[in-house]
């Protein structure tokens, strides 16, 4: 593609206007003579109007512009994981050396993928062989815990091919297709705008298991479903996506963080490294890539950093795995489409926000999805969305939140005054739903037990019933109502401090397993069944809340060995049996 | 050094200027007026021939015909040198005393560069600040920023000024700084700030950017940034430890308020600009612990909400960015308490690196949790007293009516002078929670209460000795 050279006529914050003839939007430009990154999102006449993803202090007028006649692509091949990138998928690691600094520097050119490494490539397909786009050619063992599959990107006959050690940029092959040959490399470009073709999409029946016990027992997210977490600031967002990160059941995650705190991604960036995956011992880190975009750098690469990340996400699914992607938050994303919109003045929608605020949240969490991927080999993979949002003053009624609360499947909802009460995961489970209930029934019964769901909904009435109790409770006192409320208000207690809370920085309760949650719930439910019965046959509640077994209860988040519940559900009977006498 | 005198539009802190070239975005300006007055400005927005310059200062008596500007070829720089340790300047970096110029070692570009969060250190150094609602319950550290959430008439000034006077890292001697930057505030609050910082000798190791609120309002745009400049450089470049007092941010807001209003930008919410939230972050952001630095920066910006309105775009943006926040609290500043913080809706997000053994106790995230948990448990229960009366309530919640009463008369207030250490905070704590039923005291382990909770029947003496 021939280089478009042009120049600039106006400098507005991080919105440039530039002559330039026969650009195409979207194609991605250089700057200046500091050679800033930048995006066309804007053509007039002749003019260009360029979204700068770096500081564009110090630029005028009549300095040079050259497209490079790309649009915006991720470098996608084997070293994005483990990867700490920026919004365009800079390493920060390189910015770093770079920048010889910890600040940094404008106009830094550093490749996403290390162009010196060598991986030990394993082709699997011969000379000959025919492929499709989005087949497997060979494999490199990427990390411990991953195989990177490398893909064809064209369809064709194999008319070469080689194992041993490649560069991603190497030849390791070609393959031709009407007469025309393409070579093979470990490393291909996509388009972050454009979603990665697939050839089904379908309805997600599994469950994500997060380890954490309300998502689980009450709101669980589908594997390849999408979900927000709106709240204020407080509420343990950050924390909750963390925690989702850290314990789900997902082989690969990919976290954005859109427009955050610098020291909450140090924080990130420290702690996944320690962080052991329990099932294989490995760092989490080699599931895990990383785009840390702060608040305080440029609004554009804010911008774009989701779509940076959802492709990297698109392109593990691609493989066949099961991909989770955070984006912290997604709110940050919606003021930079703002403040960019302002800026090329555009005729705002609700708030400020542009008018196509709601098409973009809608792609984005469209392209989530559990698909059949592109392939000739039948290969399944998902990715499930996880979007943070930070509502103004905690109040939902906002265009990002209810455009956000229209394209998801699981709400989970945060609530400052149950982390006012350091109730965490501060999750409120009236206002809190999931459609995905129907969907996973049948998985939660085979895998975990048939009357999970009957004890699910049980507790969840009886949270209901203690929200309109507590209305009474706030006029007359407890005491004024009868023995069988105060019971439920007792063992709603239990539910909530028991076993909805859960504490983020215990070894054993960070991550619950579903089976514990089931047995967890139904020695809760098993005992408010013995209260029930035991108040019928008269005996005084004063008495069941004496029972040494309560403590037990509270205690159960710390059990590691699921037999000593055995032991629980025994003493809860004889407990009760002696009541009763 | 090109000069122009084509300006063509002059309206509020803004002026156009036509048939310029060669200027760039951001560039600072100096403005000559007919009276030979000079005054200094910063280009916002230029292309085709205009340029539309921001005043630092009063546009009046600037003219279309007879003024003179001219383009400096640079962007806003502070020069910086350890000389400024003692000095106050003004909010353009002026000298304000009658000292002489500093000469500086370098010269840096005030808007700064963003830290690589790669290159971050995690913030994980107590700091004491001798406040026992803040070190037991929303513990500050290095290379932190916390604002106070305050309210017009509270006392935060006194409290931002009792944190730059008692705060320290334990057992550790340490070239400390403290950088000042008052915005928009009054003469008589400025005066208190600096009475206060000569007599306790604070001012040897402080620098002063005063903004005062007959200044010009467009000059407080400069203003953090110039102290934050500063800050980097003593932190990172001489390795001090710097506390940096922001006061007060929400004149800052209204001048970026007044400012966007002048250019005609579409407005975000209640007027303010849709960028606030970056803006802010611009300025917030420049805090922390970064590698191959002893030094640090720790932030604790003061904001008056108004109306006490914690959802106001203000402060709702502030608490987005920073790391939780200190809330004051109108209720307790009524009933005579100080510092009227209220724990409840106060957070640091990063208690939790900050405490624990080795850093400040054992027990100090279990005492925090329970006494958080328990005050708020207490403070419910004072409403439903109010409407039940206290006879019916429960013997158990008449103790955390109790619990809640003697958390505020003894846990939050202390003097102005009451420099508490952490130890005498968590005892105080302990003799509030002996007030409870033990097996209520569901959130610190067993060992603890063990080791460290008086046995009831004591309870309500005076505070035990702080534990070995």
């Amino acid at each position: 593609m021939a280089k478009e050279q042009g120049r600039i006529e106006r400098i507005s914050g991080p919105v440039v206007e530039a002559f330039l003839p026969d650009a195409r939007l979207y194609d991605v430009v250089r700057v200046g003579d500091a050679g800033l990154l930048g995006e066309i999102i804007k053509i007039v006449g002749t003019t260009s109007v360029v979204q700068v993803y770096e500081d564009t202090s110090g630029l005028k007028p009549g300095e040079k512009v050259v497209s490079t006649g790309q649009p915006l692509s991720v470098e996608l091949g084997p070293g994005i994981l483990t990867g700490i990138y920026d919004g365009i998928q800079r390493p920060l690691k390189v910015i770093e050396e770079k920048s010889k600094g910890v600040f940094i520097a404008r106009g830094i050119e550093a490749p996403a993928l290390d162009r010196k490494k060598k991986w030990a490539f394993k082709a699997t397909v011969k000379k000959g062989d025919k492929v499709k786009a989005g087949d497997i050619v060979g494999t490199v063992k990427e990390t411990e815990l991953i195989e990177h599959r490398i893909m064809s990107p064209y369809d064709g006959k194999v008319d070469a091919i080689k194992s041993g050690d490649f560069t991603v940029e190497d030849e390791v092959g070609s393959v031709s297709h009407e007469g025309k040959k393409y070579p093979l490399m470990l490393m291909q470009r996509w388009n972050v705008r454009k979603s990665r073709p697939v050839i089904e999409k379908f309805p997600p029946t599994v469950p994500l298991v997060t380890g954490q016990r309300i998502i689980d027992t009450f709101f669980p997210i589908a594997k390849g479903g999408t979900a927000c977490i709106p709240g204020p600031f407080g509420s343990g967002k950050t924390v909750t996506q963390q925690s989702l990160a850290k314990y789900s059941d997902t082989q690969i995650v990919v976290y954005i963080g859109c427009g955050e705190r610098g020291n909450e991604m140090t924080d990130v960036l420290k702690e996944f490294p320690h962080l052991i995956d329990p099932k294989s011992g490995r760092p989490l880190m080699e599931r895990t890539v990383l785009i840390a975009n702060t608040s305080n750098m440029p609004v554009a690469a804010r911008e774009a950093s989701v779509y940076t990340g959802v492709t990297i996400a698109e392109y593990f699914r691609d493989m066949g795995y099961d991909v989770a992607l955070m984006a912290d938050s997604t709110s940050r994303w919606a003021e930079a489409m703002r403040e960019i919109g302002g800026r090329l003045e555009e005729m705002p929608g609700e708030e400020g926000y542009p008018a196509y605020l709601a098409r973009r949240l809608a792609e984005f969490y469209e392209r989530a999805g559990r698909v059949r991927c592109l392939a000739t080999d039948e290969r399944y993979g998902s990715v499930t969305i996880i979007g943070a949002v930070s509502p103004p003053g905690g109040d939902i009624s906002e265009p990002v939140s209810q455009n956000t609360l229209r394209v998801t499947k699981v709400f989970l909802a945060l609530d400052a005054s149950l982390a006012y009460r350091r109730h965490f995961p501060a999750i409120n489970w009236l206002k809190s739903y999931t459609l995905y209930t129907d969907s996973l029934e049948e998985w939660f019964g085979e895998n975990v037990s048939t009357d999970f769901g009957k004890l699910t909904k049980a507790a969840m009435s009886m949270l209901q019933k203690e929200a309109e109790l507590q209305e009474v409770v706030q006029l007359v006192g407890p005491d004024a109502l009868p023995e069988k409320e105060q019971a439920v208000l007792m063992v709603t207690r239990m539910l909530r401090e028991d076993y909805l809370q859960q504490n983020a920085y215990s070894d054993v309760d960070a991550r619950c397993e579903v089976k514990k949650q089931y047995l967890m719930l139904r020695a809760i439910m098993k005992f408010w069944e013995h209260v029930s019965n035991a108040l019928d046959t008269g005996v005084q509640l004063k008495k069941i809340s004496e029972l040494p077994v309560r403590t037990k209860i509270g205690r159960m988040k710390e059990i590691k060995d699921l037999k000593e519940f055995d032991a629980i559900n025994k003493e809860m009977d004889m407990g009760f049996e002696a009541v009763r006498k | 050094m090109k000069e122009y005198k084509t300006i063509t539009e002059i309206a509020g802190p803004l002026v156009t200027v036509s048939d310029v070239s060669g200027v760039g975005y951001n560039e600072i300006v100096e403005i000559m007026l007919p009276s030979g007055e000079r005054r200094k400005g910063q280009v916002l927005d230029v292309g085709r021939g205009i340029a539309v310059v921001q005043v630092f200062g009063p546009t009046s008596g600037i003219s279309t015909s007879q003024t003179t500007v001219k383009f400096l070829g640079e962007t806003m720089r502070l020069g910086l040198s350890t000389e400024m340790l003692g000095r106050a300047f003004t909010g353009l970096g002026e000298p304000r005393d009658k000292g002489p110029r500093v000469i500086p070692k370098e010269k840096v570009d005030i808007n700064g560069l963003p830290i690589n969060p790669y290159s971050r250190e995690m913030p994980n150094e107590f700091i004491q600040t001798g406040i026992s609602n803040i070190d037991g319950m929303n513990t500050l550290v290095r290379g932190q920023k916390l604002p106070i959430f305050s309210g017009a008439g509270l006392p935060h000034n006194q409290l931002s000024v009792q944190i730059a006077r008692q705060a320290k890292v334990r057992g550790k001697e340490e070239k400390f700084a403290v950088v000042f930057a008052a915005i928009g505030i009054t003469h008589e609050e400025s005066s208190f700030f600096m009475r206060d910082f000569e007599k306790t000798g604070a001012l040897e190791n402080a620098v002063l950017f005063l903004n005062l609120a007959d200044d010009p309002s467009v000059e407080r745009i400069i203003t953090p940034r110039l102290a934050l400049t500063t800050a980097e450089y003593l932190a990172y470049e001489q390795g001090m430890h710097v506390l940096v007092l922001i006061t007060d941010m929400t004149n800052y807001c209204e001048a970026l308020r007044e400012i966007s209003s002048a250019r005609q930008e579409v407005p975000g919410r209640r007027g303010y600009p849709g960028y606030m939230y970056t803006d802010l972050s611009t300025i917030y952001e420049r805090a922390g612990r970064v590698k191959g630095s002893q030094g640090s920066v720790t932030q604790i910006p003061v904001l008056t909400m108004p109306g006490d309105d914690k959802t106001h775009p203000i402060a709702d943006l502030t608490g987005y960015i920073t790391e939780g926040q200190i809330l004051l609290s109108r209720d307790l500043h009524r009933k005579n308490i100080y510092p009227p913080i209220d724990p409840l809706p106060s957070l640091s997000r990063l208690m939790n690196s900050g405490i624990g053994p080795g850093k400040t106790r054992e027990d100090h995230k279990g005492v925090s949790d329970q006494l958080y948990a328990a005050y708020a448990n207490g403070r419910d229960l004072r409403s439903l007293s109010a409407v039940v009366g206290e006879e019916a309530l429960t013997p158990s919640d008449r103790k955390f009516l109790r619990f809640a009463d003697d958390f505020e008369k003894k846990f939050t207030q202390q003097g102005y002078y009451e420099n508490r250490d952490i130890e005498t905070t968590l005892s105080i704590g302990w003799d509030l929670m002996s007030i409870l039923p033990e097996d209520e005291l569901k959130r610190v382990k067993r060992e603890y209460i063990a080791k460290y909770l008086k046995k009831p029947g004591k309870e309500g003496e005076k505070p035990a000795e702080a534990k070995k």
